[in-house]
């Protein structure tokens, strides 16, 4: 009988154990980018090999994911156990104390391997503080046979003048090709993600040492003059509203003979069930004028844990897993090497069945290690961050002054209106901030 | 030669009604039609209009990544809870204001109006705290309760408005008749004031089931509604659009189909009623 009822007891101690080690539920909160929905998909490889862990998914609009874990995180309201974040709120959210630092994300994570401009810009002080799941940059996508017919030869690393030139020769609106399509909406995360990445190439940048803003520069003059100008010339109509989205529409319907714009972009223009020009495409640095910085942006979606989360030890486990080399070789097993997570790792950069299938592997690396948040621009600045300066202010700022800028895309107001306005509005929030008096 | 007129007037207003209506119903065509494209011929340049190569891949795929009937679920009991919370509330707030106005009815109105003239945005923070220390971050008990405050001042306007045109010679003739409160108000007012109660109930239903704001941000998972599902498929790097239709489709198919039903309910109430 005592053998029976120790049976029992036993099992169903079991029993009750079985539920408990399934007790970690992890809130993933994420973009709705391709390769963030195939790691959706491949959660049960993870829970596979964590059965105490499951994984429940918070999918999102980037602006509306912002503004969701950016309330959770401040209010420390604790529904996230992952966030996806990008560059810019890193170094910003890691100062405040809202993420944890990542110490332990496994013994075969290889930290090293890790770009080493993608890893200074996640991590503050030396600490990783959230782990890169893909980064890009961003390069010139043109159409190799338009170029062929101009008898134009595409350099590696072109010159804005090369690029103006070449654009309003490329331009045939009776044949609705249009020589270049840039962004044009408004917004911090849009068109001055181009712009201001324009405007390091031309020496201009956002503040100077004392945090005054530099929009009354002949620098900034010349970089908004050049894009207005050209995108009046050779731009496809409408062009002060167009996104990436848009443009990337446009380009897969063979209507841009140049594009200019991220570079995960570059698996989408090639892949023949997106694109009808897969096999035309050739890649280019972003353009420069000769100052040592090119145009191209850097950026990284990336896992953190916020500090508000009470399961920060399953978290750190799975973030380990999504960024790991081993999550690399899962997706390619299962979907590809074309479709693994692009501009995070050394190694994948090394490896020749990714080289195979992905033609603009080298000029993203190329373009990845071009641009510097720490040194971003020609002369110095007191900011962190390429395309944008990662403060608490910029979000705010940098769509005040992307509102004007398009709105002289559109011809409503002109370059020096838009600059002035730029300037003024810029220097109001900086005193209202603190930082100038 | 007047019927001759009469009837091209008829054909030529037919005409132009249902150019109208088309017109009105076309995003909602386009979008489904985008629904059953592939993602290349979603934003093909000049767009097909019907013939392209027909495809339900983008429903199969939207079902897989998501669980639809989960966040269907949560829109059904999110939207009509508040509305039906709401509806008790606001049938007895406005019944008084419309039959037994007091000195200060007027201000009561437009101070409950005043409330929706604030950006929800405002009172964001408080409210998640106010959510957190009560436990009500991602439940449907709190997405109920925020939705019925929000549309209160808007149901009880419209029931008032309503109740105000109901003539008062129709309830004393039924209390000259001797009709007790009770009777006044299920035989005499009940009946009246039904078309102006089910438009109410299904403007607020409809309000409640695209409201975007509070539903996005105080739900995660557990409680999320059809926004979120709908959310969920915008991208900003990735042309998604047949599968952003799909899911729009399916979010906005059960309200479609409640309004198609109770309009014609509406358009009869309206018709045979006593007042109007």
């Amino acid at each position: 009988m005592k053998h029976v009822l120790g049976a029992v007891c036993g099992a169903s101690c079991l029993l009750l154990a079985v539920p408990a080690m399934a007790e970690t539920t992890l809130t993933i909160a994420t973009v709705n980018n391709g390769d963030m929905i195939r790691m959706q998909g491949l959660t049960a490889e993870f829970t596979k090999k964590n059965p105490d862990i499951s994984v429940k998914w918070v999918t999102l609009e980037e602006n509306v994911l912002r503004q969701r874990v950016t309330t959770d995180i401040a209010t420390k309201g604790g529904q996230f156990d992952v966030l996806t974040i990008g560059t810019y709120e890193v170094p910003i959210w890691a100062k405040k104390g809202w993420l944890v630092p990542l110490a332990n994300l496994g013994a075969d994570y290889d930290v090293a391997d890790l770009l080493p401009k993608i890893k200074d810009a996640v991590s503050v002080d030396g600490k990783l503080y959230a782990a890169p799941f893909y980064g890009e940059s961003s390069m010139v996508m043109y159409r190799t046979d338009l170029f062929d017919k101009a008898g134009l030869k595409m350099p590696e690393s072109p010159t804005w003048d090369f690029v103006v030139d070449a654009a309003k020769k490329l331009t045939d609106k009776s044949a609705g090709v249009y020589g270049i399509c840039l962004r044009g909406k408004a917004g911090w995360g849009e068109n001055m993600a181009f712009l201001s990445a324009m405007a390091n190439s031309y020496g201009a940048r956002w503040f100077d040492e004392k945090w005054q803003p530099q929009f009354n520069t002949p620098e900034w003059k010349a970089t908004l003059t050049t894009y207005v100008d050209l995108m009046k010339q050779a731009g496809p109509p409408g062009a002060s509203s167009n996104g990436f989205n848009e443009n990337l529409a446009l380009f897969n319907a063979g209507k841009c003979a140049m594009w200019i714009d991220a570079t995960v972009a570059a698996s989408f223009v090639t892949n023949p069930k997106d694109s009808k020009v897969a096999d035309k495409v050739g890649f280019a640095m972003a353009p420069n004028t000769g100052l040592g910085k090119n145009a191209n942006w850097l950026w990284a979606w990336s896992l953190a844990i916020p500090a508000g989360s009470k399961k920060s030890e399953a978290a750190e486990k799975f973030i380990g897993w999504a960024t790991s080399k081993d999550y690399t070789k899962v997706v390619a097993a299962k979907e590809g090497w074309a479709n693994v997570p692009p501009g995070t790792r050394t190694s994948l950069y090394q490896n020749p069945d990714y080289l195979k299938v992905a033609p603009f592997a080298k000029l993203t690396l190329a373009s990845i290690d071009a641009a510097d948040p720490n040194k971003p621009t020609v002369k110095p600045v007191p900011y962190v961050g390429v395309q944008y300066a990662a403060i608490p202010e910029f979000q705010g700022i940098g769509t005040q002054v992307g509102q004007q800028f398009s709105a002289a895309l559109a011809g409503s107001m002109t370059v020096d209106a838009a600059l002035t306005a730029a300037q003024s509005a810029t220097e109001r929030e900086m005193k209202r901030a603190g930082y100038i008096k | 030669m007047a019927r001759m007129a009469t009837t091209r007037r008829v054909v030529v207003s037919t005409i132009g009604a249902w150019l109208f209506g088309f017109l009105i119903f076309f995003p909602i065509l386009w979008m489904v039609l985008a629904s059953f494209k592939t993602e290349l011929e979603a934003f093909a340049i000049p767009p097909s209009f019907l013939f392209f190569h027909w495809t339900t891949e983008n429903y199969a795929t939207v079902q897989e990544r998501s669980d639809y009937f989960l966040h269907a679920t949560n829109s059904i009991i999110i939207a009509g809870g508040s509305t039906l919370i709401a509806l008790l509330i606001a049938i007895p707030a406005a019944w008084s204001m419309a039959f037994s106005p007091t000195k200060r009815t007027k201000d009561i109105l437009l101070w409950m109006l005043s409330t929706k003239m604030m950006p929800p945005v405002g009172v964001l923070v408080p409210i998640y705290l106010i959510y957190k220390s009560f436990g009500l971050l991602d439940s449907r008990i709190g997405l109920v309760f925020i939705l019925c405050l929000g549309n209160l001042p808007i149901v009880i306007w419209m029931l008032f408005t309503y109740f105000k045109e109901i003539p008062r010679d129709i309830l004393e003739a039924a209390r000259m008749d001797g009709a007790t409160i009770g009777r006044e108000l299920v035989h005499v007012l009940t009946p009246m004031a039904i078309p102006g109660l089910a438009s109410t109930m299904l403007l607020n239903l409809i309000l409640a089931w695209n409201e975007a704001f509070w539903t996005l941000n105080l739900s995660t998972s557990n409680a999320a509604p059809l926004t979120t599902f709908i959310a969920s498929y915008s991208s900003p790097e990735g042309l998604f659009w047949a599968k952003l239709s799909a899911a729009s489709t399916l979010a906005i198919a059960p309200i479609l189909v409640l309004g198609w039903f109770s309009q014609k309910q509406l358009v009869r109430g309206l018709t045979f009623g006593a007042v109007k």
